[in-house]
């Protein structure tokens, strides 16, 4: 670390230029995180090479093992995008899971009256009533920020919160099924209406939409004049409103944008993989989403990367569980542990461009 | 009349008895987070910090068989947390939310972690003073029953006052945190008052979460915290950064998270998620009501930044 941030910025010919830094930070990042994880394993009495080879081998080890990661980075890539479209704009929002599972839950009932309804549109109104009740809900931490300066990381969280209370009223009173003893959920949909299986893949076709979504938000934000007019919004209000941009509809519409993609992501859970809204849906997909976005520096593309891997440490946590007897919550300590050091990692990198930029 | 049947008196008392237990570890973490921001930080991790304290101080109280001591080890152990936060946010250009929201994942998973094996034991929980001995009511019994921690929060709410407002360290504090530069010209060293209120808030916030897990009955699971750690952030803003208002907003905090048990206490089971998410919608609603679009945090330290 010492030998990094000693560097002097040298004029002619620097020692690393800024796209290294930029590739090689967030790597030495992740190392630093592994090695202190591996540290912490040690401690508690397992043998670190057989904890990472178990994770290797959970995550990306088999073609069921990939099943399982690209079925858990589906919703992730998602969520990833519902924190990272609004942080173009300079929005920390970071409320997904409200606004994933009343998504799902909006999904789960509105095609309940047809059923036996041809599949394909049935299909798409899920979809599009996930992302409209979830760009609603982020929609309102956006109308609170902009017209009443209310902070938007704690609106939405909280939020987020009354949105699971909503969701568990509905599921467990007017919309619950009489049939579900258990586990409360709704009706469960028309099965003709689950989203298909990807040929060749195994995976349901949610991943397909959520890939497609992430390559869309890139077009976007890289080159349309919409992405440009959003970062302009979120590096400086007044130079925006300067240059004739309604800040308050930019940050609006990010929002409602973000929320979408949540919604959309519960939607998916319900239309592929339970039939139902019921409490599998809470399953923290909404925070993980938070860190998918920041490693990938809120970028679409590097959020795919990020929620592969995320996705395939998430898979291989049962498999940790079952061999070694590990909790579900090491791959939480792991996953925080690369959080931390990446957010540092990122800001020495920041640092040493000004540097180097003066 | 049986006597000691109280009819409709059930529901406020029991709001009253549900007020003060709730209450309690919002207390520890309002004011904790109020020392910190007081200091021009925002610690957004408190969430996990509570997790932490949660688990730590229950598994102290098991091995030694002394819930103080637990109450102190997790105080501690919030307090190494809040000492991460305050080193990792005096990395210059560091994202102090998003480090906040990290140290939630990584305190919240050291504590499952951790507290795997502690699900099942069973740990000497804190004492409580029987103050409504003098009724024969169960009710008015169960409600007085109050935790030592409570009266321990009320005395750190004015002594925290006291320390701000009369002390040479509390004026260096305040002054850190309204202008970085006039602390300098001052020769106050900021970074390191900076991370000691971080730490401060730690510790306290570490005491809440041990409240959730040591209060009688006193148990040990994941699903002990529910936001309180960044509902504390909203109820500072609320307080408008002062430790008695904090104390007073703890309360009407607490009284509205007990709100849904004491309904369903009495048969109202209708509504039971909504009356539970009370305390979200009424921390929403008064932020709602509490800021303006022109001048969002007119008492706020100079320095917080909660607008970037």
């Amino acid at each position: 670390m010492s030998s990094i941030s000693g560097i002097e910025p040298v004029p002619s010919k620097p020692l690393v230029t800024a796209a290294q830094l930029s590739v090689a930070l967030p790597v030495l990042a992740v190392l630093l995180a592994s090695a202190v994880f591996a540290a912490f394993v040690a401690l508690s009495g397992q043998n670190p090479a057989t904890v990472f080879g178990l994770i290797v081998q959970g995550g990306f080890g088999s073609s069921f093992a990939w099943q399982d990661t690209l079925s858990r980075a589906a919703p992730l890539v998602l969520v990833g995008l519902a924190v990272a479209i609004p942080a173009q704009a300079g929005l920390v929002i970071i409320g997904g899971e409200g606004a994933l599972v009343l998504g799902g839950l909006a999904g789960a009932v509105v095609t309940l009256p047809f059923a036996g309804v041809h599949a394909l549109p049935m299909q798409l109104l899920m979809l599009l009533a996930g992302a409209l009740i979830g760009g609603l809900w982020f929609g309102l931490a956006g109308v609170l920020r902009q017209y009443r300066g209310v902070n938007e990381t704690i609106s939405s969280l909280l939020l987020s919160y009354i949105g699971i209370a909503v969701f568990h009223h509905l599921t467990e009173g007017m919309l619950r099924d009489p049939a579900s003893l258990d586990k409360p959920s709704t009706h469960p949909i028309d099965p003709s209406h689950m989203l298909p299986t990807l040929p060749g893949v195994g995976v349901h076709a949610g991943l397909a939409v959520s890939l497609l979504l992430a390559i869309a938000a890139h077009v976007v934000l890289r080159y349309t004049r919409w992405g440009f007019a959003l970062r302009v919004v979120g590096g400086s209000a007044r130079v925006a409103r300067m240059i004739g941009l309604a800040v308050n509809r930019w940050i609006l519409g990010a929002s409602v944008v973000a929320g979408g993609m949540a919604g959309i992501a519960g939607a998916i859970e319900v239309a592929a993989v339970q039939g139902t809204a019921n409490s599998s849906l809470i399953v923290g997909y909404g925070y993980s989403g938070i860190l998918v976005a920041f490693l990938a520096r809120h970028q679409p593309l590097a959020i795919v990367a990020v929620a592969l891997l995320i996705g395939g440490m998430q898979a291989s946590a049962s498999l940790l569980q079952r061999r070694l007897g590990l909790p579900d919550a090491t791959m939480l300590v792991f996953q925080g542990l690369i959080f931390v050091c990446v957010l540092v990692a990122d800001a020495i990198a920041q640092q040493l461009r000004e540097t180097t930029r003066r | 009349m049986d006597p000691t049947s109280i009819g409709w008196l059930a529901l406020p008392l029991a709001i009253l008895g549900g007020a003060i237990r709730v209450s309690t570890p919002f207390i520890f973490v309002s004011i904790g987070e109020l020392i910190t921001e007081k200091s021009g930080r925002i610690n957004l991790g408190l969430e996990g910090t509570l997790m932490l304290g949660a688990m730590a101080g229950y598994a102290i109280s098991y091995l030694s068989g002394s819930p103080w001591l637990g109450v102190l080890s997790a105080g501690l152990a919030g307090m190494a947390f809040g000492f991460l936060h305050g080193l990792l946010c005096s990395v210059k250009r560091v994202n102090d939310t998003a480090i906040g929201i990290s140290l939630i994942v990584l305190g919240t998973g050291l504590a499952f972690f951790l507290g795997k094996p502690l699900i099942e034991p069973k740990a000497p929980p804190l004492p409580s003073i029987a103050l409504g001995f003098w009724s024969s009511v169960p009710q008015v019994r169960a409600a007085l029953d109050v935790n030592a921690l409570f009266f321990v929060g009320i005395a750190l709410a004015f002594a925290v006052y006291v320390f701000l407002n009369r002390t040479g360290w509390g004026l260096m504090l305040r002054t850190v945190g309204d202008s970085e530069d006039a602390a300098r010209a001052l020769g106050f060293p900021v970074l390191r008052v900076r991370i000691i209120a971080t730490m401060a808030g730690g510790f306290l916030a570490g005491i809440g979460g041990s409240f959730l897990s040591l209060s009688y009955p006193g148990s040990w699971s994941e699903g002990l915290s529910s936001g309180q750690g960044i509902m504390a952030v909203a109820l500072v803003i609320f307080a408008r950064w002062r430790s008695v208002n904090a104390l007073g907003a703890s309360l009407l905090f607490g009284g509205a998270g007990a709100l849904g048990p004491a309904l369903q206490g009495i048969g109202v089971t209708g509504y039971y998620y909504l009356f539970n998410a009370a305390p979200y919608i009424l921390t929403l609603a008064i932020m709602v009501a509490s800021t303006s679009r022109a001048a969002p945090f007119a008492d706020a330290p100079g320095e917080l930044k909660l607008h970037r």
